[in-house]
């Protein structure tokens, strides 16, 4: 008798055929729209190469947008994992990196890397990680000895250490007139705009390996959520599990930041959102979380560029304003 | 020998929580662990559970040492049901129950049809069935105790260890849980060990029971044996009369209000 295909497998596929469709609708929509309004038609054709179409636009499509849509697919990806993942490992459906602060440190050691003159890869990327996995340190160690993160005590402390953070960034942009510092503010509220295809594949080869090594753990995600000592008589090595992702999540986190700065609340919309549709299965959500991710920031992203009468506006205003109200919506419902 | 503990030392620090325990525990028998707050049932139960490490050869599972147990191959013997589990994440009951079969399965716990069954099974056995598809975080501490127990029976065990089961249920569902127990005893030959507040529910259901106090160990056997208010008395730090349940033959302890030894 043939064996059946496993309920699982069945499902994992239904559901990423489904968000890969998403995916790519959103990204050729993102490569469509912008203010150089082309004909979706012109857009095909261009990208099919259905007939000698216009130079113009092909510059436009494959070195502009097609680069700024591919980062903002993987640094949406990227983001939304980096939510799921701290949600699980602290066990509180409200953390997130940015919420936690771990964006802001990673911030702080890029702008660091950026005065000091550091290229983006690997030196200010590298800054980025250490600032982010100080950050990360000090909630750990803020929150050593409890079993149970205490909700508000958690988000409370990375809410001061934004503040913080936020300061610290002030600082370091007021002490120096540089011109290297001429975008700072418009790259700290996430701007996706300044990228070349070439940075975009150094972030994919740091990315991708990230996704699979988080999915591989995905089934040890859920164990931990019954607890750790759950989690451990049920065969799970929670000590390296815990680390391993951690590390790897800011890795992924502060990579993502010192390409396109603080784009707030995607892992927060993203993980909710897919966690109400299809449960609480990590082994659906990390695939959802990477397909849909990419989507929901490439949308915001298409937001940003059309919205705006002139010019565009960073994503992470849009990522913002659609993620803290639902932020402060799902505390009021956690709390009850 | 399902459990052969052997001067068995813990500390936290500097503090003794579990002062050379010598003691075993009979393959399907139902094990009950008592003593006052901070005697030490519960590290005594993380030892034995693995959760906490002990000593090279002060711990046998079934008349194996303890660290020569895999992760895995320790969670296809021992399955642990800890107090309270708070849950935030909207698992349903299945999917919980299923996870008691990860320690079968590979890193991605993919189920198979005979998994699915064996959960099937164990829902039935304890009686939450119709529950299957609810959500974990709607259903009442009895409801969820039980599942978890069902996740536990799920990893086909040879022993079976609870944490004050029935610290938070009311008395119908004490009873209940305590019956399941005994059921699962006697129907699939699981060594039960358990730790518990109340001496009566222990009297009732455990043969053999284990007295602790200050992580030492004042007396071991039967609950007549344990259960005297001499004893009784000097451990808890309180007056108790011990007399008989009406019930059967096993002693029944009733704290009498107002006079303690502080």
């Amino acid at each position: 008798m043939k064996p059946k295909t496993p309920l699982l497998l069945k499902r994992l596929s239904v559901i990423s055929l489904s968000l890969v469709l998403v995916l790519l609708i959103a990204m050729f929509l993102g490569i469509s729209m912008g203010s150089t309004t082309s004909g979706i038609k012109m857009v095909f054709q261009s990208l099919f190469k259905a007939r000698e179409s216009d130079p113009m636009l092909d510059t436009i499509i494959w070195q502009i947008r097609f680069p700024r849509v591919l980062l903002a697919t993987l640094v949406g990806a990227a983001l939304s994992l980096g939510g799921l993942v701290f949600q699980a490992l602290l066990r509180n459906p409200l953390a997130e990196p940015y919420i936690l602060g771990i964006s802001g440190g990673s911030a702080i050691g890029a702008i660091i890397g950026i005065l000091i003159g550091f290229s983006r890869f690997p030196g200010v990327s590298l800054m980025a990680f250490s600032g982010s996995i100080a950050i990360l340190l000090l909630i750990l160690v803020m929150s050593s000895g409890q079993t149970i993160l205490k909700k508000d005590a958690l988000l409370l402390s990375g809410v001061m250490v934004n503040a913080f953070c936020a300061a610290v960034i002030m600082f370091l942009v007021s002490m120096t007139q540089d011109s290297r510092l001429h975008n700072i503010i418009f790259w700290l509220m996430g701007d996706l705009s300044m990228v070349d295809i070439g940075h975009v594949g150094i972030l994919a080869a740091i990315l991708c390996p990230c996704f699979i090594l988080i999915f591989w753990f995905s089934n040890s995600m859920n164990l931990l959520l019954m607890g750790k000592e759950t989690a451990q008589t049920l065969g799970v090595n929670i000590k390296s599990v815990t680390v391993i992702l951690l590390v790897t999540t800011s890795f992924m986190v502060s990579a993502t930041v010192s390409y396109c700065g603080l784009v707030g609340f995607v892992g927060l919309v993203v993980p909710h959102l897919f966690r109400l549709v299809f449960g609480p299965d990590h082994r659906v959500l990390v695939p959802a979380c990477v397909l849909g991710g990419g989507a929901y920031l490439v949308s915001c992203d298409i937001l940003a560029r059309v919205l705006p009468k002139q010019g565009e506006m960073p994503a992470g205003v849009i990522t913002a304003m659609i993620g803290a109200p639902l932020f402060i919506f799902l505390l009021k419902k956690t709390r009850r | 020998m399902a459990i052969d503990v052997k001067n068995l030392n813990y500390y936290y620090g500097d503090f003794p929580a579990l002062k050379n325990l010598t003691f075993s525990v009979t393959t399907g028998g139902f094990f009950i662990i008592i003593g006052p707050n901070g005697s030490g049932k519960t590290t005594l139960m993380k030892v034995m559970a693995g959760i906490l490490k002990s000593q090279f050869d002060q711990l046998k599972i079934l008349d194996r040492p303890m660290d020569q147990y895999s992760r895995k191959a320790l969670a296809r013997t021992i399955a642990f049901v800890p107090q309270m589990i708070p849950v935030d994440f909207p698992f349903t009951v299945t999917e919980i129950v299923l996870m008691g079969r990860s320690p079968y399965l590979g890193m991605l716990g993919i189920e198979q049809e005979k998994d699915l069954k064996i959960a099937t099974q164990a829902l039935a056995f304890t009686d939450v069935e119709h529950l299957a598809h609810r959500k974990l975080n709607q259903l009442s501490g009895g409801e969820q105790q039980r599942v978890f127990v069902a996740k536990a029976i799920c990893q086909e065990p040879e022993i079976i260890l609870l944490d004050e089961p029935t610290a938070s249920l009311d008395l119908a569902h004490q009873v209940r849980l305590m019956d399941l127990m005994e059921k699962l005893k006697h129907e699939r030959g699981i060594t039960v060990v358990m730790v518990s507040h109340d001496v009566n529910l222990a009297a009732m259901y455990g043969d053999r029971l284990l007295l602790l106090n200050k992580g030492e160990m004042v007396r071991l056997g039967s609950p007549k044996e344990v259960l005297t208010f001499q004893t009784l008395e000097h451990v808890y730090g309180c007056t108790l009369l011990v007399d008989e349940n009406p019930l059967g033959k096993t002693p029944r302890v009733t704290p009498v209000p107002g006079k303690y030894m502080t």
